[in-house]
């Protein structure tokens, strides 16, 4: 299944992909995208290299297991829905920078909130692909 | 047009079942993805639907000029998709030791090895 | 009061740690619980005697109206001092008894259980707390029936014994809560205040029959008098203060309690006058033919039961003295009976009065409690059992004229069955000439013998002193049933009369019956033949039906096959649903509300209707993995027709990887199978299809229901105020319903866990084939 015609691509492939995954992240609050499906096209990135170089190379990549992205996309949301009892609102309050930044717009605890989801989805979709493709029996 | 969804909803579900009364087991998981997504479709419908108006507020304004699609079922829905996925991947994974125990796609053959060591 | 409840409980349950220790040097500690119980209730005598009435409250659960209410009155004390007085004598007993025995300290708990379920049952005040209690006697009375639980025999009788019971307990709580419900009250004692409203209401004869059949299978009266025979299955001195003192008499002493309440009426007189009156002669001369000592006595314990619930359906002031007399005087010979059967089990290792004879040379003492109970229970002037029998008679010639012969005869014939019946008991084993195997028997323990000697002797003084035992005692538990002065005077002597007459002929004709019947093994053939037609076939009968009826029932439903589970459930959904839409009538359509058809979508669906059909129907699993992705990336164009970007976006990716995952896993495993005939496919077509147009027309009808968008909207006004985002469906993701979609990671994190432990937990080389 090794193509030099696919490696050469997905070298490029995957940080565009990976670019994209998070431009839709980021902009998921404004326009269709989002958590969900920027950690889904992320994961189909990585999915793609590993077709075209094989898993192993792609875990070099990646350097951790993916399972690891579980507890930290957890973590991350976990604080952004605790946050805001800090400041003495209830949890899931939205809290908001003064300023825009350009491009992405305004930037908030719902956007970290997203990006936690964004790391869980992609930690679970490699996770489970990655095994099932490295258990040989 | 909407009578086309409900066609459509109605073969998802009829080949859907179809699929959960055979006894192989990768069909088994087929029948169930197919009744996944036709209970999508029927939520879909439960909305307001229409076309060419998605659930976002237009970049100049800040609230809704126009009517707009229904977003609770497309909320309701992205879960019951990426949920499903996690289900149809537990669910591979678990056919496949089941397959490498058994040696077989019938389920009907995970009854009798355990009346047999009974 | 409420400490001699938890004293036995808290024991119980101490011997659960400690049992070890009891089981050898502490045993003799078991005794002193319902012995220092038996002094405490010892002392209130003279303070009942004098009138007085004891109350205490404890607040338990009031909202529901469960309070722990307890309450002291005469017939109370006659049964706490029933229960605790025999059951320090048995504690002593069974302590000896059942020396050894490798499940010593678990009877001894169960029997603390017991004596704390029965004190709580006559001491409590409340209707609830007394269900309470009497369903932890039921309990208790199984495990100590199946105590010897090696044997079939025994879980047998034990399941009836709860069967029957426990059954009774259903009807009772019925009857009890329907009681609390007319009179506005769960307590006892204001119930009486209610008398006219419970007599006047519509639901008496309700309430009164669910309270009659929990106090018949508790009581042992026909006909569910079976389970009691079958209950002597349990160690004697569980017969003795179960089966025959105290746990029986619960269902007397419901009646007694409810006296007050619910009597008077032709309904609760005739019942209980025919239920007991043929309970006491049916049982009474059944147990002439029997040859096994514990089951005569049982017999007769029945038989005595009836006579109880007898008296009270006479119901009169003559009745009611009989009634609270009898019970004390029954208790007393019966458990002596009991106990002495249980030392001539114990020591000659046969029950079979048959074989059974001369033994007073050898066991004297014994012999001599035995024939002091059997004179007691034949009435014999001047022993207890004839002021009983005295006022029995006295109660059925004081009724309403042209009933008089019928009771008294049936009284009469009743009693001189039980006079016979009770020399067999009492006498036969033990005169006569001695066989030799029984020659070298010696007297047990002391501790054996002496507690029936005491209760025999009982009946002996309590005969002689009447008056003595009746003001202190028996006043005041007449009083209580009645709920009114008795004015009761006991004495040995009332003159030469009626009664006199007729409980010397019952003495005669006992004694002339016991010496014309002489039992034996074929006479118990012929009387058994009856039980074919007893009750208790029919009971059991039922009870196999049922079983049998599970048996095809899980069979059918849960055989196994996934599939035919499938397809119970959907034809169940599919005949509900028919008929819910049946019921809501016809569908309209109007297409002039339909987003117009465009030529995309009909591809589109085209494409998805052809890919369908190939999922179904194609042999290759590469092909149907396949089909199913033109399926999603269908469905996914669909969403986007119909403005749900996200949902287009998310099902594209997602499809994606669905069919990456079922490529690495399926390539490697063949083709379908071909499993199912032609005939069965066409079956399961016509149930998908017809499935698939229920859920169409479901479909159509919501598609012109009228939609409630409030919360839409709110979703739709606020997404910029409150959220500051223009995408909706992902502000209610990640904002407004952020907490849920927190969840949903976790699932998915879970997800991943179990394929990845699933996956990299190796196989055992046993586990492979």
């Amino acid at each position: 299944m090794r193509s030099i015609i696919l490696q050469t691509a997905t070298r490029y492939l995957l940080p565009i992909l990976l670019l994209f995954s998070f431009f839709l992240l980021l902009r998921g609050h404004y326009y269709p995208g989002g958590g969900f499906v920027g950690g889904l096209v992320a994961s189909i990135a990585f999915v793609l290299h590993s077709f075209a170089n094989g898993t192993e190379a792609t875990m070099k990549i990646l350097k951790r297991k993916p399972l690891s992205l579980i507890p930290v996309g957890l973590g991350i949301s976990a604080v952004s829905v605790v946050l805001p009892t800090f400041f003495g609102l209830p949890p899931m309050t939205g809290l908001w920078w003064e300023e825009k930044v350009p491009v992405i717009g305004m930037i908030g605890s719902a956007l970290f909130f997203d990006l936690g989801v964004y790391l869980v989805v992609i930690g679970v979709v490699l996770t489970i692909l990655f095994t099932i493709s490295l258990t040989k029996d | 047009m909407e009578l086309l969804l409900v066609l459509v909803l109605g073969l998802l579900y009829a080949a859907g079942v179809y699929l959960i009364l055979r006894r192989s087991m990768v069909k088994l998981l087929l029948g169930i993805m197919l009744l996944g997504n036709g209970t999508n479709i029927l939520i879909f419908l439960l909305g307001s639907i229409t076309k060419g108006k998605p659930p976002v507020i237009d970049s100049n304004h800040n609230v809704f000029q126009d009517i707009y699609a229904d977003p609770i079922p497309q909320a309701l829905i992205l879960t019951a998709i990426v949920i499903s996925f996690a289900l149809t991947a537990f669910a591979i994974v678990l056919l496949k030791r089941v397959y490498a125990l058994v040696d077989s796609d019938d389920l009907d053959d995970l009854n009798t090895p355990e009346e047999e060591d009974i | 009061m409420l400490f001699t409840i938890l004293l036995g409980l808290i024991s119980s349950i101490l011997l659960i740690p400690f049992g070890k220790r009891f089981k050898s040097s502490w045993s003799i500690l078991l005794p002193f619980v319902p012995t220092v119980l038996f002094i405490y209730y010892l002392g209130y005598i003279p303070k009942v005697a004098s009138g007085l009435t004891y109350f205490q409250e404890i607040n338990w659960v009031p909202s529901l109206g469960v309070n722990f209410n307890l309450k002291l009155d005469g017939l109370s004390l006659l049964f706490c001092l029933l229960i605790t007085g025999i059951g320090t004598g048995i504690f002593f007993y069974a302590r000896t008894y059942l020396k050894g025995h490798p499940y010593f300290d678990r009877f001894f708990g169960y029997l603390y259980l017991f004596m704390s379920a029965m004190l709580g049952l006559v001491l409590s005040d409340n209707i609830l707390l007394l269900f309470i209690f009497w369903e932890l006697t039921s309990i208790s009375s199984f495990f100590l029936i199946g105590f010897n639980n090696d044997q079939e025999a025994s879980r047998k009788s034990a399941m009836t014994a709860l069967t029957i019971t426990g059954m009774g307990g259903f009807f009772l709580l019925a009857g009890l809560i329907l009681i609390g419900n007319v009179a506005g009250t769960f307590k006892i004692s204001e119930l009486i205040e209610y008398r006219d409203v419970i007599l006047n209401h519509p639901q008496y004869p309700l309430i009164l029959g669910l309270i009659f059949l929990g106090a018949f299978t508790k009581s042992a009266q026909f006909p569910f008098h079976f389970w009691l025979p079958g209950a002597m299955k349990a160690p004697t001195p569980v017969s003795a203060y179960l089966h025959s003192a105290t746990m029986v008499k619960a269902g007397i002493y419901l009646l007694a309690r409810f006296f007050p309440v619910l009597s008077g009426t032709d309904l609760w007189t005739y019942t209980l006058m025919g239920i007991g009156g043929f309970t006491m002669l049916y049982s009474a001369i059944h147990s002439l033919f029997r040859i096994d000592l514990k089951s005569i006595l049982a017999f007769t314990t029945i038989s005595a039961l009836g006579m109880l619930v007898f008296l009270l359906g006479i119901g009169t002031k003559q009745a009611v003295i009989a009634a609270s007399v009898f019970i004390l005087v029954h208790a007393l010979y019966k458990a002596t009976l009991f106990l002495v059967t249980g030392i001539v089990d114990h020591e000659t290792g046969t029950r079979d009065i048959t074989r059974l004879s001369g033994l007073k040379k050898v066991l004297g003492p014994v012999a001599l409690a035995a024939g002091l109970a059997a004179l007691s229970s034949a009435g014999l002037p001047s022993t207890f059992g004839f002021i009983g029998k005295d006022l029995i008679y006295e109660a059925t010639l004081h009724v309403e004229s042209h009933w008089i012969l019928i009771l008294t005869v049936i009284a009469v014939a009743t009693n001189i069955c039980l006079v016979a019946a009770g020399f067999m008991a009492g006498f036969k084993p033990f005169i006569g000439s001695l066989p030799q195997e029984f020659e070298k028997l010696h007297l047990p323990y002391k501790s054996m013998w002496i507690p029936p000697l005491i209760l025999g002797g009982l009946g002996l003084i309590f005969g002689l002193f009447p008056g003595f035992i009746g003001n202190y005692l028996s006043y005041q538990t007449a009083n209580s049933i009645y709920a009114g002065d008795t004015e009761m005077h006991l004495a040995i002597w009332h003159g030469f009369n009626t009664v006199l007459i007729l409980s010397l002929v019952t003495l005669a004709a006992g004694t002339f019956l016991y010496f014309i019947n002489k039992p034996s093994a074929e006479k118990v053939g012929f009387i058994e033949k009856f039980e074919k037609i007893s009750p208790q076939q029919i009971f059991t009968g039922y009870a196999n039906d049922i079983v049998k009826f599970s048996e095809r029932f899980t069979n059918f439903f849960h055989n196994g096959y996934l599939r035919s589970y499938h397809m119970k459930i959907i034809l169940f959904a599919e005949g509900l649903l028919i008929y819910k839409l049946w019921q809501s009538g016809p569908i309209k359509i109007v297409f002039d509300n339909l987003t117009p058809l465009t030529i995309y979508e009909v591809a589109v669906v085209i494409i998805l209707l052809g890919a369908l059909l190939i999922v179904v129907s194609t042999p290759s699993r590469l092909t149907s993995v396949v089909a199913m992705s033109v399926i999603g990336y269908c469905i996914c164009l669909m969403y986007v027709f119909y403005s749900a970007p996200d949902l287009a976006m998310t099902q594209f990716t997602i499809d994606t990887l669905s069919t990456v995952l079922f490529v690495l896993v399926l390539y490697k495993l063949p083709s379908f199978l071909n499993l199912a005939s032609a005939r069965e496919r066409y079956r399961d077509s016509i149930v998908a299809l017809g499935f698939g147009a229920i859920l169409s027309i479901i479909a159509l009808k919501v598609l012109y229901e009228p939609i409630k968008t409030e919360t839409s909207d709110f979703y739709g006004e606020n997404a910029y105020i409150l959220a500051k985002g223009k995408n909706v469906v992902n502000l209610i993701l990640a904002d407004f319903r952020g907490i849920d979609t927190m969840f949903e990671t976790v699932v998915l994190g879970i997800a991943a866990l179990g394929v990845y432990s699933l996956l990299k937990l190796r196989l055992k080389s046993s586990e492979k084939e």
